[in-house]
């Protein structure tokens, strides 16, 4: 699972840009699936036929981005973030366009740190003049930061691991099933999550599933003077109780729950305070449909380093494949 | 000219009847079929005349409500309490001629005179609460005569033609584009044109939801306002867009990404048309676009934007080449996307 993982950090999708994820997710799947097709947004929807419950599972393709807005007359490019970005993280960061040219983010003169916001950024891509950087880069053009997967061992650091690491559970968790075929089960490889879980409103409409299950990255409350969260790297996949977007369907909690402990699978419960994933658009879907979320933990999240824990990983896909192949109410 | 017609009628977000009623007359004799939902959204369908069997449906959408006030209290001294419907800068309200209500009742908005105010008071900017509207009423039972408690108040102000082709007007957010799609549904096109006059916009684009719901188009596209911010105290560095750099694209708000093969359409029909064109470099705001692209199954959709200063005050204004423009863009979209035979993917 490495290497898949590896190959989907290395890649850029910003939202709306998806296509270069959307592509190795297909070659991953599509021997594993019945149906496979892709939306108006972009989504990627795989379909397994099944006889039981339509269950929706969804793993957001893009990641944090930046958007070119304005080139200057000496070629530096000015920028706006897409999704959740913070100016001083940015600062001697190097970014890839989809083109594979590369920059690097610097500041305008400031006096003090606080005053550092988007306006007072550029990226230099080392061109000369306005020309220049236009024949390499145009306005609306998306970046992302440009950055290895780095194996630690038990952990990994890359960027975009929120939600490559769901992708690559999702992944890994179909092509794990034998060939029960006790729930129909959709796959859905969503966009625009980062900008407020678009891609999943509209998948969710047209699946119209009997659960939703999204499977994405949370936050950790174990790194030195963290704002307090119940969540550790290496103490399993979280089974989400809520967070601003969605109070996970009891039913849908329990069953996860239960699960992990008769396959004694370990797992933590997630509160968490602030963020969204897309189960908060799902289970809002025309008559409601009842959802929950398999969470990864992960330190640093939208930062060019973002952390897991393989461990935790590998027990995510195990922990999602009995949920899978289990019979649900 | 029917932008000037539409950009003097009160039309406030909730109030669009009157706005709805001199499009319906205007489209009338050109559209197959016409229809008031039951947001109030004026529904426009108009099919090719001739060619294709099957063309792609487009919906295209302009909001007529613009920003404004409603009347939620009368004093005993017969001047009237109001509350922002819409984002406006309390600091344009002052001073400004008002209509009220279904009789067009014409007041101004009140605060006391310079000379009466305490010195702190001169240097902060007043809040809702402490301005009023002033109709001439002697107290409250002659105010009541006249307005009730609910009633709309839209800025008054006449359209004025001024230095090289510009207007200056309220409310050209959105009837200007309201004015484009008028002229494309009385233009022969090659789709089936389903246009969409929304309601409800400035108060977080709701109209556009039940519209986009009822229709399920193939494709929309968006005709809008956006802000000109090309006055002097902006750093040269980055206006939103430039007052007769032609109609700006959306790349992105914050309700909505641009559809790519839209986008890439969008281009295409300027650059073949030479159509000079510009993008929007702000990425604040939102649209109907946002709601209509996230309907059922989702809707590629883009927003063209008629570049205006001074959005949402009494007096905006916009170049006429820019409104030009917009429709021509539009209209040689129109015409790509059904070379395209739509947007397959
Ligand atoms: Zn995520
Ligand atoms: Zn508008």
């Amino acid at each position: 699972m490495k290497t898949l993982l590896q190959k989907l950090v290395e890649e850029s999708g910003p939202p709306g840009a998806e296509e270069k994820i959307r592509d190795i997710v297909k070659a991953e799947v599509k021997d594993y699936v019945d149906e496979i097709f892709e939306d108006a947004l972009g989504n990627l929807i795989c379909v397994r036929k099944g006889e039981g419950k339509k269950i929706m599972l969804a793993a957001h393709m893009d990641e944090v981005a930046l958007m070119v807005t304005h080139i200057d007359e000496q070629g530096f490019l000015r920028f706006t973030k897409v999704g959740g970005v913070l100016p001083h993280l940015l600062v001697g960061e190097r970014v890839i366009f989809s083109s594979g040219v590369i920059g690097t983010i610097n500041h305008e003169k400031i006096k003090e740190l606080k005053e550092l916001d988007f306006s007072k950024l550029y990226i230099d891509i080392g061109a000369s003049s306005k020309k220049e950087a236009e024949n390499k880069v145009a306005v609306g053009d998306t970046c992302v930061y440009y950055r290895q997967f780095t194996d630690l061992g038990r952990r990994i650091l890359a960027k975009s691991l929120d939600d490559r690491a769901g992708c690559a559970v999702m992944i890994s968790a179909l092509q794990k099933l034998k060939d029960d075929r006790i729930n129909e089960l959709y796959f859905v490889f969503t966009v625009q999550e980062e900008v407020g879980l678009r891609g999943a409103k509209t998948s969710a409409y047209r699946l119209d599933p009997d659960f939703g299950i999204a499977v994405d990255v949370t936050r950790t409350g174990d790194t030195p003077e963290a704002p307090t969260m119940a969540v550790s790297l290496g103490k399993g996949p979280a089974i989400k109780v809520k967070d601003s977007s969605v109070l996970a369907h009891p039913q849908v909690r329990d069953l996860m729950i239960e699960i992990a402990e008769k396959y004694k699978i370990p797992y933590q419960l997630e509160v968490l305070e602030r963020g969204g994933t897309d189960a908060g658009a799902i289970h809002l879907t025309k008559e409601g449909i009842p959802s929950g979320a398999l969470s990864i933990p992960c330190r640093y999240i939208h930062t060019p380093s973002e952390m897991i824990d393989y461990e935790d990983l590998q027990s995510a896909v195990n922990l999602l494949e009995k949920i899978l192949t289990a019979r649900w109410p | 000219m029917l932008l000037k017609t539409l950009a003097e009628l009160p039309g406030v977000s909730g109030d669009e009847k009157r706005v709805r009623e001199a499009i319906k007359k205007e489209v009338q004799p050109y559209v197959d079929e016409l229809k008031t939902d039951c947001m109030g959204n004026l529904i426009v369908n108009k099919r090719p005349r001739k060619g294709k069997k099957r063309s792609p449906k487009v919906m295209l959408a302009a909001h007529m409500d613009e920003v404004g006030l409603i009347i939620n209290g009368i004093e005993k001294s017969g001047h009237l309490r109001f509350l922002k419907v819409g984002d406006i800068d309390n600091r344009v309200l002052i001073s400004k001629p008002v209509i009220i209500g279904v009789e067009n009742i014409p007041g101004v908005i009140g605060v006391k005179a310079v000379h009466l105010q305490k010195p702190d008071e001169r240097k902060k900017t007043l809040k809702t609460n402490q301005l009023y509207i002033d109709i001439g009423a002697k107290g409250k039972e002659e105010a009541e005569k006249m307005v009730s408690l609910g009633d709309y108040a839209a800025f008054d102000t006449k359209v004025k033609e001024m230095g090289e082709r510009c207007l200056c007007g309220k409310a050209f957010d959105n009837r200007a584009g309201c004015a484009v799609l008028v002229e494309l549904l009385k233009r022969e096109l090659p789709v089936e044109l389903c246009a969409v006059f929304t309601v409800q916009e400035e108060i977080g684009s709701r109209g556009a939801i039940t519209a986009a719901y009822t229709l399920d188009p193939d494709l929309a596209l968006i005709i809008e306002t956006t802000s000109a911010a090309d006055f002097p105290e902006t750093k040269g560095i980055k206006p939103v867009t430039n007052l007769g750099d032609g109609p700006a694209l959306t790349l992105m708000d914050q309700s909505f990404i641009s559809d790519g093969k839209i986008l890439a359409a969008l281009r295409a029909a300027a650059e073949d048309n030479e159509i000079k064109y510009q993008y929007r470099r702000f990425t604040s705001g939102a649209t109907d676009a946002g709601n209509i692209s996230l309907s059922k199954e989702g809707i590629p959709a883009g927003v063209v934007s008629i570049p205006c200063r001074y959005l949402h005050s009494p007096a905006s204004v916009i170049k006429l080449d820019d409104f030009y423009a917009t429709i021509g863009l539009s209209e040689a979209f129109l015409h790509k996307v059904s070379e395209m035979g739509g947007l397959n993917r």
